[in-house]
Protein backbone atom coordinates (compact mmCIF):
# COMPACT_ATOMS: atom_id res chain seq x y z
CA UNK A 1 0.00 0.00 0.00
CA UNK A 2 1.21 3.30 -1.00
CA UNK A 3 0.65 6.51 0.85
CA UNK A 4 0.54 9.81 -1.42
CA UNK A 5 -0.18 13.39 -0.30
CA UNK A 6 -1.91 15.85 -3.12
CA UNK A 7 -4.21 19.15 -3.38
CA UNK A 8 -6.84 19.69 -5.53
CA UNK A 9 -8.49 22.92 -6.92
CA UNK A 10 -11.33 23.10 -7.91
CA UNK A 11 -12.97 25.61 -11.04
CA UNK A 12 -16.36 27.27 -9.98
CA UNK A 13 -18.00 25.05 -12.25
CA UNK A 14 -16.79 21.85 -10.12
CA UNK A 15 -17.60 22.93 -6.90
CA UNK A 16 -20.58 21.11 -6.42
CA UNK A 17 -19.35 18.10 -7.66
CA UNK A 18 -18.64 15.35 -5.40
CA UNK A 19 -15.32 14.69 -7.11
CA UNK A 20 -13.31 12.91 -3.92
CA UNK A 21 -16.63 10.68 -3.08
CA UNK A 22 -16.82 9.35 -6.62
CA UNK A 23 -12.57 8.57 -6.57
CA UNK A 24 -13.04 6.67 -3.74
CA UNK A 25 -16.04 4.83 -5.09
CA UNK A 26 -14.75 4.51 -8.38
CA UNK A 27 -11.10 3.65 -7.66
CA UNK A 28 -9.79 1.20 -4.46
CA UNK A 29 -8.35 4.77 -2.93
CA UNK A 30 -8.86 5.84 0.61
CA UNK A 31 -9.13 9.36 0.74
CA UNK A 32 -8.66 11.55 3.57
CA UNK A 33 -9.09 15.17 3.76
CA UNK A 34 -6.95 17.14 5.87
CA UNK A 35 -7.09 20.40 5.60
CA UNK A 36 -9.52 22.51 2.37
CA UNK A 37 -11.12 25.84 1.89
CA UNK A 38 -13.90 26.25 -0.26
CA UNK A 39 -16.69 29.12 -0.88
CA UNK A 40 -19.18 28.80 -3.75
CA UNK A 41 -16.91 30.35 -6.81
CA UNK A 42 -13.40 27.90 -5.36
CA UNK A 43 -12.03 25.75 -3.73
CA UNK A 44 -9.27 23.49 -2.54
CA UNK A 45 -8.34 20.72 -0.42
CA UNK A 46 -5.66 19.16 0.90
CA UNK A 47 -5.47 15.20 1.61
CA UNK A 48 -4.01 11.93 1.43
CA UNK A 49 -4.47 9.25 -0.44
CA UNK A 50 -3.85 5.54 0.29
CA UNK A 51 -3.89 2.42 -2.07
CA UNK A 52 -2.01 0.82 -4.40
CA UNK A 53 0.41 3.18 -6.30
CA UNK A 54 -1.02 2.23 -9.69
CA UNK A 55 -4.64 2.68 -8.19
CA UNK A 56 -3.92 6.30 -7.10
CA UNK A 57 -2.42 7.19 -10.24
CA UNK A 58 -5.27 5.96 -11.75
CA UNK A 59 -7.81 7.87 -9.54
CA UNK A 60 -5.77 11.31 -10.01
CA UNK A 61 -5.64 10.81 -13.41
CA UNK A 62 -9.16 10.78 -14.06
CA UNK A 63 -9.54 13.80 -11.03
CA UNK A 64 -6.96 15.85 -13.70
CA UNK A 65 -9.95 14.63 -16.36
CA UNK A 66 -12.37 15.89 -14.76
CA UNK A 67 -10.37 19.42 -15.36
CA UNK A 68 -9.53 19.52 -11.40
CA UNK A 69 -6.20 20.80 -10.99
CA UNK A 70 -3.13 18.30 -9.37
CA UNK A 71 -0.43 19.17 -6.91
CA UNK A 72 1.83 17.78 -4.76
CA UNK A 73 1.32 19.11 -1.84
CA UNK A 74 3.39 21.61 -1.11
CA UNK A 75 2.58 23.76 -3.87
CA UNK A 76 4.82 24.43 -5.66
CA UNK A 77 8.48 24.71 -4.92
CA UNK A 78 10.04 28.26 -3.77
CA UNK A 79 11.38 30.73 -6.62
CA UNK A 80 13.88 29.09 -8.58
CA UNK B 1 25.56 30.03 17.39
CA UNK B 2 21.95 29.13 16.04
CA UNK B 3 18.84 29.74 18.17
CA UNK B 4 16.56 27.80 16.22
CA UNK B 5 14.62 25.11 18.08
CA UNK B 6 12.06 23.91 16.15
CA UNK B 7 9.95 23.32 13.28
CA UNK B 8 6.53 24.96 13.15
CA UNK B 9 3.43 24.06 11.32
CA UNK B 10 2.22 27.56 9.72
CA UNK B 11 -1.19 26.57 9.80
CA UNK B 12 -1.74 24.40 12.43
CA UNK B 13 1.08 25.49 15.15
CA UNK B 14 2.51 21.87 15.54
CA UNK B 15 5.98 21.78 16.33
CA UNK B 16 8.85 19.38 14.94
CA UNK B 17 12.29 18.91 15.66
CA UNK B 18 15.14 20.87 13.44
CA UNK B 19 14.78 17.63 10.58
CA UNK B 20 14.90 17.74 6.93
CA UNK B 21 11.33 17.68 6.40
CA UNK B 22 8.97 20.37 5.50
CA UNK B 23 4.92 19.28 5.63
CA UNK B 24 3.07 19.16 8.82
CA UNK B 25 2.37 15.41 8.86
CA UNK B 26 -1.22 16.54 10.73
CA UNK B 27 -2.38 19.11 8.41
CA UNK B 28 -0.20 19.34 5.36
CA UNK B 29 0.91 22.59 6.41
CA UNK B 30 4.15 23.88 5.22
CA UNK B 31 6.86 24.09 8.16
CA UNK B 32 8.99 27.23 9.12
CA UNK B 33 12.24 27.50 11.45
CA UNK B 34 11.13 28.81 14.87
CA UNK B 35 13.56 30.67 17.18
CA UNK B 36 14.63 31.37 20.56
CA UNK B 37 14.10 34.93 20.47
CA UNK B 38 14.51 35.53 24.48
CA UNK B 39 18.09 33.53 23.81
CA UNK B 40 18.97 35.20 20.70
CA UNK B 41 18.28 38.86 22.40
CA UNK B 42 20.44 38.09 24.97
CA UNK B 43 23.15 37.09 22.62
CA UNK B 44 23.10 39.78 19.12
CA UNK B 45 23.61 43.41 19.24
CA UNK B 46 24.64 45.52 16.19
CA UNK B 47 28.18 45.53 17.41
CA UNK B 48 28.45 41.64 17.08
CA UNK B 49 26.91 41.93 13.99
CA UNK B 50 28.68 44.53 12.41
CA UNK B 51 32.04 43.00 13.80
CA UNK B 52 30.75 39.88 11.36
CA UNK B 53 32.22 38.92 7.80
CA UNK B 54 30.73 40.95 4.89
CA UNK B 55 28.41 38.39 4.05
CA UNK B 56 25.06 36.77 4.74
CA UNK B 57 26.84 35.04 7.82
CA UNK B 58 27.23 37.77 10.07
CA UNK B 59 23.83 37.61 10.74
CA UNK B 60 24.34 33.86 11.57
CA UNK B 61 22.73 33.90 14.88
CA UNK B 62 19.57 34.78 13.14
CA UNK B 63 19.88 32.03 10.75
CA UNK B 64 19.06 28.11 11.40
CA UNK B 65 22.34 26.43 10.83
CA UNK B 66 26.05 26.94 12.79
CA UNK B 67 28.15 29.37 10.84
CA UNK B 68 31.23 27.09 11.43
CA UNK B 69 29.97 24.43 9.01
CA UNK B 70 29.04 27.34 6.33
CA UNK B 71 28.88 26.80 2.75
CA UNK B 72 30.57 29.96 2.04
CA UNK B 73 30.92 31.50 -0.98
CA UNK B 74 30.88 34.89 0.34
CA UNK B 75 26.61 35.24 -0.55
CA UNK B 76 25.34 38.54 0.23
CA UNK B 77 26.31 42.16 1.65
CA UNK B 78 25.56 43.31 -1.44
CA UNK B 79 25.50 47.02 -2.30
CA UNK B 80 22.82 49.25 -1.29
CA UNK B 81 23.17 51.99 -3.82
CA UNK B 82 21.04 55.38 -3.54
CA UNK B 83 19.21 56.26 -6.71
CA UNK B 84 19.08 60.05 -7.75
CA UNK B 85 19.01 59.46 -11.44
CA UNK B 86 16.22 56.80 -11.58
CA UNK B 87 14.20 58.80 -8.67
CA UNK B 88 14.96 61.75 -10.72
CA UNK B 89 13.05 60.15 -13.31
CA UNK B 90 10.60 58.71 -11.34
CA UNK B 91 9.95 61.43 -8.72
CA UNK B 92 11.45 59.71 -6.06
CA UNK B 93 13.46 61.67 -3.63
CA UNK B 94 14.83 58.67 -1.70
CA UNK B 95 15.03 55.70 -3.78
CA UNK B 96 17.70 53.02 -2.93
CA UNK B 97 18.68 49.78 -5.24
CA UNK B 98 19.25 46.23 -3.10
CA UNK B 99 21.40 44.99 -5.84
CA UNK B 100 22.19 41.31 -5.69
CA UNK B 101 23.54 41.30 -8.92
CA UNK B 102 26.38 41.07 -7.30
CA UNK B 103 26.34 37.91 -5.65
CA UNK B 104 29.10 34.91 -6.34
CA UNK B 105 26.65 33.44 -8.77
CA UNK B 106 24.63 36.91 -9.72
CA UNK B 107 21.58 36.10 -7.95
CA UNK B 108 20.06 36.38 -4.51
CA UNK B 109 19.60 32.92 -4.76
CA UNK B 110 23.16 32.07 -2.82
CA UNK B 111 21.68 33.95 0.12
CA UNK B 112 18.91 30.88 0.59
CA UNK B 113 21.62 28.07 -1.00
CA UNK B 114 24.18 29.21 1.25
CA UNK B 115 22.29 28.33 4.41
CA UNK B 116 20.31 24.88 2.60
CA UNK B 117 23.77 23.65 1.79
CA UNK B 118 25.27 24.36 5.17
CA UNK B 119 22.22 22.82 6.88
CA UNK B 120 22.22 19.51 4.16
CA UNK B 121 25.95 19.54 4.88
CA UNK B 122 24.93 19.43 8.98
CA UNK B 123 22.38 16.56 8.01
CA UNK B 124 24.78 14.56 6.18
CA UNK B 125 23.83 14.41 3.28
CA UNK B 126 26.04 13.86 0.15
CA UNK B 127 23.76 15.29 -2.88
CA UNK B 128 22.63 18.77 -3.77
CA UNK B 129 19.50 19.25 -5.94
CA UNK B 130 17.31 21.38 -7.03
CA UNK B 131 14.37 22.32 -9.56
CA UNK B 132 15.24 25.79 -11.08
CA UNK B 133 14.45 28.26 -13.20
CA UNK B 134 18.21 29.07 -13.68
CA UNK B 135 19.38 31.44 -10.69
CA UNK B 136 18.78 28.57 -8.03
CA UNK B 137 20.36 25.77 -10.19
CA UNK B 138 23.60 28.56 -10.66
CA UNK B 139 23.68 28.79 -6.99
CA UNK B 140 23.44 24.87 -5.69
CA UNK B 141 25.99 24.09 -8.63
CA UNK B 142 28.44 26.34 -6.76
CA UNK B 143 27.57 25.83 -3.84
CA UNK B 144 28.18 22.02 -4.28
CA UNK B 145 31.23 22.96 -5.47
CA UNK B 146 32.58 24.57 -2.87
CA UNK B 147 31.08 21.59 -0.53
CA UNK B 148 32.83 18.96 -2.46
CA UNK B 149 29.04 17.72 -2.69
CA UNK B 150 27.66 15.63 -5.12
CA UNK B 151 24.96 18.00 -7.09
CA UNK B 152 21.74 17.45 -9.90
CA UNK B 153 19.55 20.44 -11.35
CA UNK B 154 16.02 20.05 -13.16
CA UNK B 155 15.33 22.42 -15.18
CA UNK B 156 12.86 23.26 -17.62
CA UNK B 157 14.04 22.96 -21.55
CA UNK B 158 13.27 26.48 -22.24
CA UNK B 159 15.60 28.31 -20.49
CA UNK B 160 17.98 30.99 -21.50
CA UNK B 161 21.54 29.87 -22.69
CA UNK B 162 23.34 31.91 -19.87
CA UNK B 163 21.72 30.43 -17.43
CA UNK B 164 22.74 26.91 -18.25
CA UNK B 165 26.50 27.75 -19.19
CA UNK B 166 26.53 28.85 -15.62
CA UNK B 167 25.05 26.09 -14.07
CA UNK B 168 27.40 23.32 -16.41
CA UNK B 169 30.58 25.11 -15.68
CA UNK B 170 30.63 23.80 -11.56
CA UNK B 171 30.48 20.10 -13.18
CA UNK B 172 26.52 19.20 -11.69
CA UNK B 173 24.48 17.07 -13.21
CA UNK B 174 21.91 19.20 -15.19
CA UNK B 175 18.54 17.54 -16.10
CA UNK B 176 16.93 19.19 -18.68
CA UNK B 177 12.46 18.08 -18.93
CA UNK B 178 10.60 18.94 -21.79
CA UNK B 179 8.04 21.08 -19.32
CA UNK B 180 6.97 23.73 -17.75
CA UNK B 181 8.92 24.97 -14.01
CA UNK B 182 5.79 23.31 -12.60
CA UNK B 183 5.99 20.19 -14.24
CA UNK B 184 9.64 19.97 -13.35
CA UNK B 185 8.72 21.24 -9.72
CA UNK B 186 6.44 18.22 -9.22
CA UNK B 187 9.07 15.66 -10.61
CA UNK B 188 11.19 16.87 -8.13
CA UNK B 189 8.59 16.06 -5.48
CA UNK B 190 8.20 12.62 -6.80
CA UNK B 191 12.54 12.11 -6.11
CA UNK B 192 12.56 14.20 -3.24
CA UNK B 193 10.61 10.94 -1.62
CA UNK B 194 12.95 8.18 -3.75
CA UNK B 195 16.02 9.84 -3.50
CA UNK B 196 18.58 10.63 -0.15
CA UNK B 197 19.35 13.77 -1.68
CA UNK B 198 18.82 17.29 -0.12
CA UNK B 199 16.56 19.18 -2.28
CA UNK B 200 17.39 22.53 -1.40
CA UNK B 201 13.83 23.87 -2.29
CA UNK B 202 11.84 20.83 -1.10
CA UNK B 203 12.83 19.25 1.64
CA UNK B 204 15.38 21.37 2.63
CA UNK B 205 13.11 23.95 1.80
CA UNK B 206 12.38 25.77 5.84
CA UNK B 207 16.10 26.47 5.84
CA UNK B 208 16.51 27.75 2.44
CA UNK B 209 13.89 29.72 2.43
CA UNK B 210 15.07 31.73 5.90
CA UNK B 211 18.44 32.67 3.70
CA UNK B 212 15.83 35.01 2.48
CA UNK B 213 15.73 37.34 5.59
CA UNK B 214 19.25 38.54 5.50
CA UNK B 215 18.10 40.81 2.43
CA UNK B 216 16.56 42.52 5.11
CA UNK B 217 18.82 42.77 7.75
CA UNK B 218 21.46 44.08 5.54
CA UNK B 219 18.93 46.91 4.08
CA UNK B 220 17.88 47.66 7.66
CA UNK B 221 21.70 47.93 8.55
CA UNK B 222 22.79 50.08 5.53
CA UNK B 223 20.07 52.49 6.04
CA UNK B 224 21.83 52.97 9.47
CA UNK B 225 19.54 50.61 11.47
CA UNK B 226 16.55 51.38 10.24
CA UNK B 227 13.57 49.84 8.15
CA UNK B 228 12.39 51.78 4.89
CA UNK B 229 9.29 52.85 4.66
CA UNK B 230 8.12 51.05 1.24
CA UNK B 231 9.84 48.41 -0.12
CA UNK B 232 9.09 47.11 -3.99
CA UNK B 233 10.14 43.25 -4.36
CA UNK B 234 9.14 41.28 -7.29
CA UNK B 235 7.25 37.93 -6.58
CA UNK B 236 7.33 34.50 -7.80
CA UNK B 237 5.98 32.35 -5.26
CA UNK B 238 6.05 34.82 -2.50
CA UNK B 239 8.34 33.54 -0.26
CA UNK B 240 11.13 36.47 -1.17
CA UNK B 241 8.85 38.88 -0.61
CA UNK B 242 6.88 37.50 2.94
CA UNK B 243 11.19 37.03 4.06
CA UNK B 244 11.92 40.47 3.93
CA UNK B 245 8.66 41.18 5.96
CA UNK B 246 9.72 38.81 8.73
CA UNK B 247 13.25 40.00 8.47
CA UNK B 248 12.13 43.73 9.53
CA UNK B 249 9.99 42.09 11.85
CA UNK B 250 12.68 39.95 13.80
CA UNK B 251 15.39 42.71 13.99
CA UNK B 252 12.71 44.95 15.62
CA UNK B 253 11.72 41.99 18.02
CA UNK B 254 14.85 41.90 18.85
CA UNK B 255 15.33 45.71 19.61
CA UNK B 256 18.06 46.20 16.78
CA UNK B 257 15.61 48.53 14.99
CA UNK B 258 12.71 50.74 15.75
CA UNK B 259 9.08 49.39 15.18
CA UNK B 260 8.66 48.52 11.62
CA UNK B 261 6.02 50.68 9.42
CA UNK B 262 7.24 49.28 6.05
CA UNK B 263 4.82 49.43 3.46
CA UNK B 264 5.27 45.82 1.19
CA UNK B 265 4.79 46.15 -2.37
CA UNK B 266 4.84 43.12 -4.84
CA UNK B 267 4.77 43.25 -8.80
CA UNK B 268 4.78 39.90 -11.45
CA UNK B 269 4.73 39.68 -15.03
CA UNK B 270 1.47 39.69 -16.37
CA UNK B 271 2.24 36.27 -17.53
CA UNK B 272 2.34 34.98 -14.24
CA UNK B 273 0.39 37.09 -11.62
CA UNK B 274 -1.68 34.70 -9.60
CA UNK B 275 -0.88 36.23 -6.82
CA UNK B 276 -1.79 39.77 -8.50
CA UNK B 277 -4.83 38.16 -9.73
CA UNK B 278 -6.06 37.26 -6.14
CA UNK B 279 -4.83 40.55 -4.85
CA UNK B 280 -7.32 42.39 -7.43
CA UNK B 281 -10.22 39.89 -6.95
CA UNK B 282 -10.23 40.94 -2.88
CA UNK B 283 -9.34 37.03 -2.36
CA UNK B 284 -6.38 35.25 -0.33
CA UNK B 285 -7.25 32.47 -2.86
CA UNK B 286 -4.47 31.77 -5.34
CA UNK B 287 -5.86 30.54 -8.62
CA UNK B 288 -2.70 28.81 -10.51
CA UNK B 289 -1.99 29.86 -14.48
CA UNK B 290 0.08 28.22 -16.75
CA UNK B 291 2.60 30.74 -17.01
CA UNK B 292 3.62 32.88 -20.45
CA UNK B 293 6.32 35.53 -19.89
CA UNK B 294 10.16 36.54 -20.68
CA UNK B 295 10.62 36.71 -16.75
CA UNK B 296 11.07 33.09 -16.24
CA UNK B 297 12.55 33.98 -12.73
CA UNK B 298 9.40 34.87 -11.96
CA UNK B 299 7.17 32.26 -13.39
CA UNK B 300 5.69 30.03 -10.82
CA UNK B 301 2.04 29.57 -11.42
CA UNK B 302 0.78 28.10 -8.15
CA UNK B 303 2.94 29.93 -5.63
CA UNK B 304 3.20 28.06 -2.44
CA UNK B 305 3.82 31.45 -0.39
CA UNK B 306 0.99 33.42 -2.14
CA UNK B 307 -1.79 33.45 0.53
CA UNK B 308 0.82 34.47 2.91
CA UNK B 309 2.46 37.23 0.79
CA UNK B 310 -0.93 38.61 0.43
CA UNK B 311 -2.00 38.91 3.98
CA UNK B 312 1.53 40.88 4.28
CA UNK B 313 0.40 42.96 1.69
CA UNK B 314 -2.97 43.27 3.85
CA UNK B 315 -1.23 44.47 6.78
CA UNK B 316 1.35 46.47 5.75
CA UNK B 317 -1.04 48.76 3.47
CA UNK B 318 0.97 47.55 0.35
CA UNK B 319 -0.21 46.63 -2.99
CA UNK B 320 0.62 44.81 -6.04
CA UNK B 321 0.11 44.74 -9.74
CA UNK B 322 1.48 43.19 -12.81
CA UNK B 323 3.89 44.74 -15.89
CA UNK B 324 3.88 43.02 -19.51
CA UNK B 325 6.79 42.02 -21.17
CA UNK B 326 7.17 45.46 -22.97
CA UNK B 327 7.33 46.53 -19.75
CA UNK B 328 9.61 44.64 -18.27
CA UNK B 329 11.99 44.88 -21.12
CA UNK B 330 11.65 49.06 -20.76
CA UNK B 331 12.38 48.22 -17.25
CA UNK B 332 15.57 46.61 -17.79
CA UNK B 333 16.79 49.60 -19.95
CA UNK B 334 15.48 52.41 -17.54
CA UNK B 335 17.58 51.01 -14.68
CA UNK B 336 20.15 50.73 -16.92
CA UNK B 337 20.43 54.04 -18.60
CA UNK B 338 20.11 55.38 -15.22
CA UNK B 339 21.87 53.52 -12.56
CA UNK B 340 24.09 51.64 -14.69
CA UNK B 341 23.03 48.24 -13.61
CA UNK B 342 22.33 45.46 -15.79
CA UNK B 343 19.29 43.59 -14.26
CA UNK B 344 18.04 40.01 -15.37
CA UNK B 345 14.05 40.04 -16.57
CA UNK B 346 13.19 39.79 -13.48
CA UNK B 347 14.32 42.92 -12.08
CA UNK B 348 12.61 44.31 -15.24
CA UNK B 349 9.83 43.86 -13.94
CA UNK B 350 10.26 45.23 -10.58
CA UNK B 351 11.37 48.62 -11.97
CA UNK B 352 8.16 48.53 -14.41
CA UNK B 353 6.47 47.86 -11.09
CA UNK B 354 7.90 50.98 -9.23
CA UNK B 355 7.57 53.10 -12.33
CA UNK B 356 3.98 52.25 -12.58
CA UNK B 357 3.13 52.89 -8.76
CA UNK B 358 5.37 56.03 -8.41
CA UNK B 359 3.36 57.31 -11.16
CA UNK B 360 -0.15 56.77 -9.37
CA UNK B 361 0.93 57.83 -6.14
CA UNK B 362 1.20 54.71 -4.34
CA UNK B 363 4.49 55.42 -2.99
CA UNK B 364 5.22 59.12 -2.16
CA UNK B 365 8.22 61.27 -3.61
CA UNK B 366 9.62 61.27 0.16
CA UNK B 367 8.95 58.08 1.51
CA UNK B 368 12.47 55.89 2.01
CA UNK B 369 11.72 53.25 -0.60
CA UNK B 370 13.87 50.35 -1.63
CA UNK B 371 13.75 48.40 -4.69
CA UNK B 372 15.17 45.21 -4.79
CA UNK B 373 17.37 43.65 -7.93
CA UNK B 374 17.55 40.04 -7.87
CA UNK B 375 19.83 38.86 -10.71
CA UNK B 376 22.34 39.89 -12.93
CA UNK B 377 20.89 40.98 -17.11
CA UNK B 378 23.81 38.85 -18.36
CA UNK B 379 21.98 35.98 -17.54
CA UNK B 380 18.93 36.58 -19.88
CA UNK B 381 20.52 38.30 -22.80
CA UNK B 382 18.33 36.47 -25.10
CA UNK B 383 15.01 38.81 -23.70
CA UNK B 384 16.76 42.19 -24.89
CA UNK B 385 19.04 41.76 -27.50
CA UNK B 386 17.01 42.78 -30.19
CA UNK B 387 15.55 45.86 -28.50
CA UNK B 388 18.85 47.63 -28.54
CA UNK B 389 20.56 49.85 -31.00
CA UNK B 390 23.17 47.96 -32.79
CA UNK B 391 26.93 49.26 -32.77
CA UNK B 392 27.86 51.56 -34.86
CA UNK B 393 29.85 49.62 -37.07
CA UNK B 394 32.72 51.49 -39.31
CA UNK B 395 36.11 51.81 -41.47
CA UNK B 396 39.05 52.54 -39.07
CA UNK B 397 38.82 56.05 -40.54
CA UNK B 398 37.79 59.27 -39.08
CA UNK B 399 35.77 59.97 -41.92
CA UNK B 400 34.11 57.03 -41.53
CA UNK B 401 33.46 57.37 -37.78
CA UNK B 402 32.47 60.79 -38.37
CA UNK B 403 29.78 59.58 -40.99
CA UNK B 404 28.20 56.67 -39.10
CA UNK B 405 28.09 58.89 -36.25
CA UNK B 406 26.43 61.74 -38.06
CA UNK B 407 23.85 59.33 -39.22
CA UNK B 408 22.76 58.14 -36.20
CA UNK B 409 22.18 61.71 -34.92
CA UNK B 410 19.89 62.74 -37.90
CA UNK B 411 18.13 58.76 -37.29
CA UNK B 412 17.99 60.02 -33.78
CA UNK B 413 16.87 63.40 -34.45
CA UNK B 414 13.98 61.81 -36.62
CA UNK B 415 12.70 59.22 -34.09
CA UNK B 416 12.11 62.07 -31.59
CA UNK B 417 10.26 64.19 -34.26
CA UNK B 418 8.50 61.49 -35.13
CA UNK B 419 7.85 60.68 -31.22
CA UNK B 420 6.56 64.32 -30.88
CA UNK B 421 4.46 64.70 -34.24
CA UNK B 422 2.45 61.13 -32.73
CA UNK B 423 2.10 62.68 -29.21
CA UNK B 424 0.55 65.91 -31.17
Amino acid sequence: MAIHRVKFTFKQELITLPIIYDLGKQFNVITNVRRADVTEDRGWVVLELEGDMEEIERGLDWVAAKGVRVDPVQGDVLEG
Amino acid sequence: MSFANALRCRECKREYPLDPIYVCDFCFGPLEVAYDYDAMREAVSRDSIERGPLSVWRYADLLPCDADLAVDIQAGYTPLLKADRLGTELGLRNLYIKNDCTNPTWSFKDRVVTVAATKAREFGFKTLACASTGNLANSVAAHAARAGLDSFVFIPSDLEQGKIVASSIYDVTLVSINGNYDEVNRLCSELAGKYPWAFVNVNMRPYYAEGSKTLAYEVAEQLGWRAPDHCVVPMASGSLYVKIWKGFQELAKLHLIDGVQTKMSGVQAQGCSPIVTAWEAGTNAIRPVRPSTIAKSLAIGNPADGYYALGVMAETCGACLAVSDAEVIQGMKLLARTEGIFAETAGGVTIAGLKRMAESGHIRPDEVTVVFITGAGLKTVEAVIDELEPPLTVEPTMASFEEALGERAIGERNDVAAQEARSA
